[in-house]
């Protein structure tokens, strides 16, 4: 057996927050850390422990701060969280679209207003249309998240969308113009659209298949690129368990580092099949 | 009593050859110490030959941008950091372009631009950046670089006062011990709020004090769209210079400056 290769921790750039642990309204059949209504493997964070990270992130300069889950408007400090945040820094949530309320679009684009720094939103869909995306993400779905992107239209947020590639067809140009045009449509002139890798973990591995033992980085292979390009030379990931070497690999043992920032800023051993789509793919987490 | 030293600082300047004439009689007019520029003298514009012929002309001393390692190394593309494919499809025009008329001296004398320039002004350290200390083609927006990691920049690359541009949007931020980031913006195209003018910056140092003012610089803007539809160059190019808003290479921006423009 070969040994994994190596990814330096070049400057702590992106803090990401596992904020609603691995709670979700809804069940992705491709989710890679298969959260759900029932999974409670990672709990909620709390807006206390969020402002113990951000203090920790403060002393090491970090740049910007990403909110996942789950789903993050479950939990119910998020706006807390986000406006604590956003007096230290830009920040994204990623979320699933259908906790989009009226009354929370319009908290949100108060603090977009009122920070110096940017807030994103990025909100998922899987697919052009109702089928196919409440196909992976259950029946029903679609119109919620039609509805929340209606809210976020009507207060002027304009919300990155992510697809991830079960979207056949996304990644190629007519793919891409189709998906602008149906963003159009929403209601967002200036369409932003973001194409995700799958990751064969969680619940993908079910629906398609795991990963291959030849599915492996080598040090050949990063030799041949610039490592400083993977999310895990730049970022961290922040759960109720402690912090983890990027947002993909929680449900990893191995990938927690520690139980501060500053102890887990050293070398990781990429020895994961999630680590070999982040290289062939060039994954970036990051908007 | 300290001495007081006034600098001005040209960001990109993207084949404009008249804001660059412009900039220059203005800062003539102003009276500096010195004046530098920051990278990317090509791209957008027409004709790229001019801008790096009267800065040699003029003997003013800059930095590399991205776009003068890419056309004096040969490379295919610019390498402006943008991922999204309708910004790297208008890149790669005005790279393709840029290239093309671009004589091999001239992309000789690019090559031996230094990356970095460090000197010390009152008592402050100065590192000039095209993108950032650490890359060439970092964008380092407004609401996207806040303090404490402006701070860290500062810290591990032993500067007082970092000046960069590569973003095309001008923004300065007073650090804490007397520390500053200065974006000098472009004066190659306007900053996407619906005016022509295009913005330098004047940086004042008096021992540790720093004073930063931008300067809106008005220029041919007219002569310029003129030139750049003789050489065919995409409608979208001239649209900005006619309008002062952007109209590509707009997916790089953060929410907060993509909301702030019309497109």
């Amino acid at each position: 057996m070969t040994t994994a290769p190596l990814v330096p921790m070049l400057a702590l750039d992106t803090l990401w927050f596992q904020v609603a642990g691995t709670l979700c309204n809804i069940a992705c059949t491709h989710c890679f850390i298969s959260s759900s209504p029932t999974n409670r493997s990672h709990a909620m964070l709390t807006l206390a422990d969020c402002e113990r990270r951000l203090a920790e992130a403060r002393e090491l300069g970090v740049r910007e701060y990403y909110f996942t889950g789950g789903e993050p408007f479950m939990n119910r400090d998020m706006l807390a969280i986000l406006e604590a945040t956003l007096r230290q820094g830009p920040a994204t949530v990623l979320t699933n679209g259908m906790l989009l309320r009226p009354e929370t679009c319009a908290r949100l684009r108060e603090l977009f207003d009122r920070s110096e720094y940017a807030l994103d939103l990025r909100v998922s869909l899987d697919g052009f249309d109702r089928q196919s995306h409440d196909a992976i993400r259950g029946a029903g779905v679609w119109d919620k998240v039609m509805a929340g992107l209606r809210n976020l239209a009507a207060v002027g947020i304009n919300p990155v969308i992510t697809v991830t590639t079960a979207a056949t067809g996304v990644e190629t140009a007519q793919g891409r113009a189709r998906f602008l045009e149906l963003i159009r449509g929403f209601g967002f002139d200036k369409p932003r659209l973001k194409v995700l890798s799958l990751f064969r973990i969680g619940a993908e591995e079910t629906r398609t298949r795991a990963y291959d033992d030849w599915e492996r980085l080598s040090q050949e292979m990063l030799d041949q690129g610039d490592a400083a390009s993977l999310q895990c030379a730049s970022g961290r990931m922040v759960t109720s368990k402690g912090v983890f070497v990027c947002p993909i690999l929680i449900e990893e043992p191995k990938a927690r580092m520690g139980d501060t920032l500053a102890e887990t800023l050293r070398p990781f051993g990429l020895a994961y099949g999630a680590c070999h789509t982040c290289w062939v793919d060039g994954v970036t987490c990051t908007t | 009593m300290h001495d007081l030293t006034r600098i001005a600082f040209l960001g990109g300047i993207y084949s404009n050859y008249w804001s660059l004439c412009a900039a220059l009689d203005d800062i003539a007019r102003r009276g500096v110490d010195a004046t530098y520029f920051l990278g990317d003298l090509g791209a957008f514009g027409p004709h790229p030959d001019r801008v790096p012929e009267l800065l040699i002309e003029r003997g003013i001393p800059g930095i590399q941008g991205n776009y003068e390692e890419s056309l004096s190394t040969g490379a295919q593309d610019c390498h402006c950091g943008y991922t999204d494919p309708r910004d790297n499809h208008y890149a790669q025009i005005s790279y393709d372009y840029t290239f093309a008329n671009t004589r091999d001296e001239l992309k000789r004398w690019m090559g031996t631009l230094p990356r970095h320039i460090r000197f010390t002004a009152g008592d402050r350290r100065f590192l000039l950046v095209h993108g950032s200390p650490r890359k060439i083609n970092e964008f380092l927006w407004r609401s996207t670089s806040p303090e404490p990691f402006l701070e860290r920049l500062c810290r591990e690359h032993e500067a007082d006062v970092i000046v960069c541009t590569h973003t095309g949007l001008h923004w300065h931020k007073a650090l804490r011990g007397d520390r500053h980031v200065i974006n000098a913006g472009v004066i190659g195209r306007p900053a996407n709020d619906g005016r022509t003018n295009v913005w330098y910056a004047i940086v004042t140092v008096r021992g540790s004090a720093v004073d930063v003012e931008f300067v809106p610089l008005a220029y041919d803007h007219e002569r310029l769209a003129a030139e750049m539809r003789a050489e065919r160059l995409p409608q979208e190019f001239v649209e900005t210079v006619m309008t002062g808003w952007w109209t590509t290479c707009l997916e790089v921006l953060p929410s907060k400056e993509r909301a702030a423009g019309r497109w």
